[in-house]
């Protein structure tokens, strides 16, 4: 019940409907220099619909969301086998921590010229950025949570007969859920971030790249509509995994 | 189920503990914070490493991971897992163990009846009370049927009112499955309500081992004795019923009045906290009072004890140090001494099943 008022569109929507009313208003009145540098909202909705209707968004965008899909999933769930590794086996954890310690600082798009010499430009390339992007954060979220995990529910398990497997699957990783989806839900949206800014920077495909060539022509209603594109997407992802987690542990937190 | 032998156990601060559990009794391993009786029940359930030797049926089990050693612990703080609900709790060691799935559905409910548990069979443990949640970990320690039950403090969480019921429960439950049973405790009126023996461990070792009335009237020491509350002991004889359930004995040389329920009492055992003392002669009968003088003051936590002298005993009083303060109660002070009839508690000659002449 909650959950459904949660989603009912309310007085939420006023400020947004407010915002888009007031950018309309002044793109209209000429109240700033130029107007091909402020298009109305009306003209940035109509180019959303040429650009989907053409195929170039709909081309672009799906050419990110593969990317970021493939990446994401892949730095995941590699972050996370080996963040239980090293959560549950003190040896491992020891010698790997200095060598994470030292590589996850380092920003995703750091590594791109690094990158683009060894890998190319090629779809390799942002897959690549991505998964670094999602491995170090998942894998930093799922060593805490596991080590966090109190000591004596595992003391518990074992009197009870679980084998080390059966404690990590069924006690420690469920209990470290929490922390394990902060590092998802973080890095869902960062992954979107990263690849538009990899796709401005290297790949000639994407909505990172539909935005730079809008640049050049100075077509701002483009820009904005990839914008508006990225946001949703952000928002979408975090959301998802904000759902997820709830439906896995708010059952007991 | 199993005897227990300890033998020579170094952990920690227990050096050198050797202590033996009978087949289907329950022990109560009474001592202060800090004494090891924790250690000891980590060590008994293989959960942690250790020097000296841990036999089941005079069988060595030091090699046994704790999985493999069918003990049921249940831990002071419970630890039931947040994320699984009671019935999924209950099952999780048969579940662990790769039971069947009609068996582990059929020993959950059988469990579930047995700790009276049935409606919270899908509540998660954040919606269960503190004695909900004793039961059900009482129910998961039991589920796989462990030849052995450790149980860490149980209910030192509990109000003492839930705390009570709980406890004669899990008694009658330990009598009824049979199980060899340790029960650790810092309370005594909890270690004299359950159990069938008490081994009283201070600092690492263990002080003493009997029945609880042999705890209480036969201390072997003086830290045992200071342990129990230092109880002024006096040894009984010339028991005489006076009818109205009460019976004047001689003990120690002082006639003194007991509640009588025909067993012949051999000794009597009053806490210093039940003795009052008053400067003047009190007013009413002049039974269980009688006429000392002072021959030590020391202060004692937040209390005064005073020792006097009565005939040829010396009797240990306590007192608030509220009262002390406004009375004048010095060595060489002669006062009156009250005993607490309901408080005095008697060792009876169970073993003769003589009853006394009237």
């Amino acid at each position: 019940m909650d959950k459904l008022k949660k989603l009912r569109p309310g007085w939420g929507i006023l400020p947004v409907a407010i915002f888009l009313a007031i950018w309309e208003l002044v793109a209209r009145l000429n109240l700033t220099p130029g107007q091909f540098l402020f298009p109305p909202f009306s003209t940035v909705v109509a180019e959303f619909y040429h650009l989907t209707a053409t195929g170039v968004l709909v081309d672009n965008f799906l050419s990110s969301l593969v990317r970021v899909l493939i990446g994401f999933c892949a730095g995941s769930i590699a972050g996370l086998a080996v963040g239980m590794i090293m959560g549950w086996m003190d040896n491992i954890n020891k010698a790997l921590h200095p060598i994470v310690s030292l590589l996850y600082p380092i920003p995703a798009l750091g590594w791109l010229p690094l990158l683009m010499l060894f890998i190319g430009i090629n779809e390799m390339l942002p897959i690549t950025i991505i998964f670094i992007c999602s491995f170090f954060p998942v894998l930093y979220n799922t060593v805490t949570g596991i080590r966090n995990v109190d000591k004596d529910y595992i003391r518990v398990a074992r009197t009870l007969g679980a084998s080390d497997v059966k404690i990590l699957t069924t006690v420690v990783v469920p209990l470290a859920l929490p922390n394990i989806f902060t590092g998802l839900r973080l890095e869902a949206g960062m992954a979107w971030r990263v690849i538009i800014a990899a796709e401005m920077v290297a790949i000639p495909t994407g909505i990172g790249a539909l935005m730079m060539r809008a640049e050049s022509l100075i077509r701002i209603d483009i820009i904005i509509v990839c914008l508006i594109v990225l946001a949703v997407m952000c928002l979408s992802f975090e959301k998802f995994f904000e759902y997820l987690e709830a439906k896995l542990t708010a059952k007991w937190r | 189920m199993p005897s227990i032998r300890l033998e020579n156990i170094n952990k920690y601060i227990c050096q050198g503990v050797s202590l033996e559990i009978f087949n289907k009794e329950l022990l109560v391993l009474l001592g202060p914070n800090g004494a090891g009786k924790t250690t000891l029940l980590n060590i008994i359930a293989g959960l942690t490493d250790y020097t000296g030797s841990v036999l089941f049926d005079s069988e060595p089990v030091d090699k046994l991971s704790p999985s493999k050693r069918g003990v049921g612990y249940l831990f002071q703080d419970l630890f039931l897992f947040p994320h699984l609900d009671v019935a999924s709790n209950i099952a999780y060691g048969l579940r662990a163990q790769k039971q069947a799935q009609h068996e582990l559905q059929g020993r959950a409910e059988e469990l579930l009846q047995l700790m009276k548990i049935r409606h919270l069979a899908t509540r998660y443990p954040k919606h269960l009370s503190g004695g909900e949640k004793q039961r059900v970990a009482l129910a998961r320690a039991l589920a796989f049927s462990p030849q052995v039950l450790l149980l860490d403090e149980p209910l030192s969480s509990l109000d003492t009112q839930t705390a009570k019921y709980l406890r004669i429960e899990l008694k009658q439950l330990q009598k009824k499955l049979g199980i060899t049973t340790i029960y650790v405790t810092h309370d005594l009126a909890e270690a004299e309500e359950m159990a069938d023996r008490i081994a009283i461990i201070q600092s690492g070792h263990v002080q003493q081992v009997g029945r609880p009335e042999e705890i209480f009237f036969y201390p072997i020491n003086e830290a045992v004795s200071d342990f129990i509350g230092a109880p002024n002991i006096l040894r009984c004889d010339h028991c005489r019923s006076l009818g109205q359930g009460v019976m004047e004995a001689d003990c120690g040389g002082l006639n003194i009045i007991l509640p009588d329920d025909g067993n012949m009492v051999r000794r009597i055992a009053l806490f210093p906290r039940d003795i009052y003392i008053s400067e003047t002669e009190p007013p009413g009968p002049g039974v269980n009072r009688f006429k000392g003088t002072i021959t030590s003051v020391n202060s004692y936590g937040d209390a005064v004890r005073l020792e006097a002298k009565v005939g040829e005993n010396n009797l240990l009083a306590e007192v608030p140090h509220h009262i002390f303060d406004d009375m004048d109660l010095t060595v060489g002070k002669e006062v009156f001494l009250i005993l607490k009839l309901r408080r005095i508690k008697v060792y009876q000659d169970r073993d003769s099943g003589q009853k006394r002449g009237i």
